[in-house]
């Protein structure tokens, strides 16, 4: 156990710490970089921006993956194991990979624009592509697996008798769904939520691939600053926002969990 | 009883959303073929020249060579090390406090940005190590949990008594981690070796910072392109990527089923 642990102690946790350091050690005095962030209107609109796409893109995973998990928990055995490999795939294949698809998408000689120019919808082809919609819709595609698998497992286990009980007691499907199961998939839920949140908070790939230059997001700003303006301590400063949001959202989510469910650990 | 039926709302629901997960695939594999010189979907006219562009481009055939190495040596690096851990873990679990389990996978909970970030501040540049050696330990690092995790799961199902028995009977405590331990995980240590590979070949936030002047690796080669050209190269080089993890998940079923019939 030593050797793994001191690989990630040496390899990850020194050189993040020192990162964080290093915005702390700038001559200007402690906490100026933080200042300086948060001094520019550009940085704040690029937080905010990346924080409402982070949002939105979790609640698509939400409304597409609860019907989904809900349909493959339901599903014979065989049937379900077929449904879980179809959801893992895409999973396995490359980010690049699969941004590029929406490229192809949404490009002007694209789908989208070819269906729109067929039903006279519009005249000619519009740009669909580098806007904030197509990095919405390029995260979605990427995290709406990870929704899924989150809520299948949580699914999976709960106890049909429950459902049953519930309507042979009356209730309607609806009903059943929102009182019955919908309680017992909060576990899913979240943890589905912190990952899908957090995976298109921190997202590189698909905003340079489908935002392009003008849809600055907070990972965009990051390199930008390291590897073009060279400011390492800007970038860290990015590199620090970054991971308390997330370490902030782990730690409230886990927290919400086991006060809505004392058996989660 | 209550007969469970679903309703065809719901099948429709899932129908559309497996359309929206796999289509996408479909026409990328689709737009590969077209014998266009921009990307199009529909393709226009059939071709199969975009393949044989990949293999004219030299940067993707050094890339995919530099990535398959990354990738594989990580691995064996990271289960290298990741196996005793998880096996200590299971072993020893209920004696250890339990942020323990959680330290190794925090590389999963950790931005990849960042950690690339400051692998480059860190290492790449403090330390001044060359460009694969960096690469290598970046990748071995954010595989190791899916090792951990996936052969600790494989673990759970393990009966360590077993281990006492060959210990008891006179078996080195070492060998019989060799002899006893790893046959019995087998199943477990190809699927996370599967699963890290892949993670490793498909990596692009860690990598971006640490690649330089003539190595870089495969997606990052695949980034720069797309970001410049708008051909169908690309497309017919992520059929080939599915094509390839495909096979791998394949090949790896195989032997796995077979070995366990010789046994």
């Amino acid at each position: 156990m030593a050797p793994a642990g001191l690989v990630i102690l040496v390899i990850l946790v020194l050189p993040i710490l020192d990162t964080a350091r290093g915005t702390l050690d700038a001559a200007a005095g402690h906490g100026q970089a933080y200042l300086d962030f948060f001094d520019r209107g550009l940085n704040r609109g690029i937080l905010w921006r990346t924080t409402k796409l982070a949002l939105i893109v979790t609640a698509i995973a939400v409304v597409l993956g609860l019907p989904t998990a809900f349909y493959i928990a339901r599903s014979p055995q065989a049937r379900r194991s077929m449904l879980i490999v179809a959801a893992v795939f895409p999973l396995l294949t490359g980010t690049v990979v699969r941004s590029f698809a929406w490229i192809v998408i949404l490009g002007r000689n694209g789908l989208l624009n070819d269906v729109l120019l067929w039903s006279g919808l519009i005249g000619e082809p519009i740009g669909l592509l580098y806007t904030e919609t197509a990095i919405v819709l390029g995260l979605a595609y990427l995290f709406t697996p990870l929704m899924i698998l989150s809520l299948v497992g949580v699914l999976e286990n709960i106890d049909h008798d429950l459902m049953d009980a519930a309507r042979s007691l009356g209730a309607t499907p609806a009903a059943t769904f929102r009182q019955v199961t919908l309680p017992l998939a909060v576990p899913g839920l979240i943890v589905g939520s912190v990952l899908v949140f957090t995976g298109s908070f921190t997202a590189y790939t698909t905003p340079v691939l489908l935002g392009g230059q003008r849809n600055t997001v907070l990972a965009t700003l990051l390199y930008r600053e390291a590897m073009v303006e060279f400011d390492w301590t800007a970038a860290s400063t990015i590199a620090v926002i970054m991971m308390i949001v997330t370490v902030a959202i782990v730690l409230t989510m886990g927290w919400l969990a086991r006060r809505m469910n004392p058996a989660v650990e | 009883m209550v007969t469970r039926r679903r309703s065809p709302w719901l099948s429709l629901a899932a129908f559309a959303v497996y359309l929206f997960l796999l289509g996408p695939l479909v026409i990328v594999a689709a737009s590969a073929v077209s014998d266009t010189e921009y990307l199009a979907f529909p393709p226009e006219g059939f071709s199969l020249r975009w393949f044989e562009r990949i293999f004219e481009v030299s940067a993707f055939l050094d890339t995919f060579w530099i990535s398959l190495q990354i990738a594989v040596a990580g691995t064996v690096l990271a289960l290298a090390v990741g196996i005793p851990a998880a096996f200590a873990l299971k072993r020893h679990g209920v004696a250890l406090p339990s942020w323990m389990g959680t330290f190794f996978v925090l590389p999963i909970l950790v931005p990849e940005i960042v950690f690339g970030f400051s692998l480059l501040r860190s290492v790449s540049v403090s330390l001044d190590l060359p460009i694969i050696p960096t690469l290598l330990i970046g990748h071995t690092v954010i595989v190791l949990p899916y090792c951990v995790r996936v052969v600790s799961a494989s673990l759970a199902n393990f009966d360590f008594s077993a281990q006492e028995a060959a210990i008891s009977l006179g078996c080195p405590p070492v060998r019989s981690f060799f002899a006893v331990v790893l046959p019995n995980i087998r199943a477990g240590i190809l699927a996370a070796f599967i699963l890290a590979f892949i993670t490793s070949l498909n990596n692009v936030p860690v990598s971006l910072f640490l690649i330089g002047p003539g190595v870089s690796t495969l997606p990052i080669q695949m980034l720069i392109y797309v970001e410049n050209f708008f051909d169908p190269t690309i497309a017919a080089l992520s059929v080939l990527l599915m094509v390839l993890t495909v096979v791998v998940m394949a090949v790896v079923e195989k032997t796995l089923g077979l070995g366990y019939f010789v046994r």
